[in-house]
């Protein structure tokens, strides 16, 4: 093997030799991207806790679909109609972010002025929609529900499987944990049971921390925090995403040469995006 | 005074007017895909949530759907497939790892809050 020392050396260039970043990136995005791992944690941990939750109370958990019936300017019930469209304009907002960062790479300004304040409009319509969804979640439904001393929530159904308010229109009542479909009427509980069982309870509205018309109390609080945690990162994103809109502007990020705080912001932007995509996931479609 | 020896990676991401076409092209592209895996995502809800022989198809079709959606927007919105092997990996592998362990812990401690549950009887149920 002595010819190998003979063979002429090739300079090859080294990532982790010093004098170079191996990660070819500047310090700043890497440290977002750092922070969004954080953030995404975060958000694991309380998605997670929640499918504990869920699974645990299986029984007695509200589905989406029961809760989240309304629609504006639709007197109806209109199921996943409306957190559709919420999602296709955070989808939307993501894009104008992203064309944003692309005018960027250009050096593009007037694009980038474009699709900033296209993202801005959209981050805000997110947020009105968001407390929109609260409002009528807090407010609640005409029928409402009967809770009892040991929290348990029962609704009265009628002969067409509609919710309604008095056991004089209903054909019975039926537990929160069963749902409206097919089968539903064996559960049912009817005529003097379902009379001493109303007596017993109390009649509640919407939902707040302590109680809910939808079902189990639990279903509130991650509802309220989760979304409302989501709510806030996408308020934060509109208030930062207005300061770098000013700044390019301002023709601050022309001076600098490149657009990269755009980059960044816009790394936010689409991390609250990929959240939102959990979060109708597993509150809205499962 | 400019310094010379330190590398602007900022200054990496830059592209000319033509290739910006495809960019866009491109993103646009990832922008239909969301769009259409969203509304298949919410016709199948609204078709099949009160079927309940389709309980558990719907949930690994929901949690699939999500992942290719999540994957589109890292890898394109967020342009993590664009950055340095060595940056994918830190960024990914640590995240997974965790994930993969917490799903299992909490699947694993749900099952024993069950078992509590049947042995002592516990009013955890309401």
């Amino acid at each position: 093997m002595a010819h190998a020392h003979t063979t002429t050396h090739v300079e090859k260039p080294k990532s982790w030799a010093g004098g170079t970043s191996p990660f070819g990136i500047s310090y700043g995005k890497m440290m977002m991207w750092f922070f969004l791992i954080s953030d995404a944690f975060t958000f694991s941990g309380l998605l997670t806790a929640y499918g504990f939750m869920r699974h645990k109370f299986t029984d007695v958990w509200p589905v989406a679909g029961d809760v989240f019936t309304h629609f504006p300017f639709y007197d109806g019930h209109i199921e996943l109609a409306y957190v559709g469209l919420m999602t296709f304009i955070l989808i939307m907002s993501s894009v104008t972010m992203v064309l944003a960062v692309e005018a960027g790479h250009r050096m593009n300004k007037n694009g980038v002025i474009l699709w900033m304040a296209l993202t801005i409009v959209g981050g805000f319509m997110f947020v009105g929609s968001q407390a929109w969804e609260w409002y009528h979640f807090i407010h609640g439904t005409e029928h409402g529900a009967y809770i009892t001393k040991d929290n348990s929530v029962f609704h009265i159904v009628d002969a067409h499987g509609h919710m309604v308010k008095e056991l004089k229109d209903g054909i019975g009542i039926k537990p929160a944990n069963v749902h409206l479909v097919k089968g539903y009427e064996e559960h049912l509980i009817k005529g003097a049971d379902a009379e001493k069982l109303i007596g017993e309870s109390r009649w509640i509205q919407g939902a707040n921390l302590q109680e809910n018309e939808y079902g189990h109390s639990l279903f509130g609080d991650f509802f309220f925090f989760i979304t409302g945690f989501h709510g806030f990162h996408v308020f934060s994103g509109v208030v930062i995403n207005i300061i770098i809109f000013v700044n390019v502007l301002q023709g601050l990020y022309d001076k600098r040469g490149h657009y990269e705080m755009v980059e960044k912001v816009g790394l936010y932007w689409h991390f609250v995006d990929l959240v939102w995509v959990f979060v109708f996931t597993f509150f809205y479609l499962l | 005074m400019e310094r010379d020896d330190i590398f602007e990676y900022s200054l990496h991401t830059h592209h000319t007017e033509e290739e910006g076409v495809g960019k866009r092209k491109k993103l646009w592209g990832v922008f239909w895909l969301l769009l259409v895996v969203t509304i298949v995502e919410v016709g199948l809800g609204l078709k099949f949530s009160r079927v309940p022989e389709m309980k558990s198809i719907l949930f690994y079709t929901f949690i699939g759907l999500t992942i290719v959606k999540a994957a589109y927007i890292v890898l394109t919105f967020m342009h993590l497939g664009e950055e340095s092997k060595f940056f994918k990996y830190i960024v990914l592998v640590p995240y997974i790892m965790f994930i993969l362990y917490l799903v299992f812990i909490s699947i694993a401690e749900a099952n024993y809050n069950f078992y509590m549950d049947e042995l002592f009887g516990w009013a955890t149920r309401k």
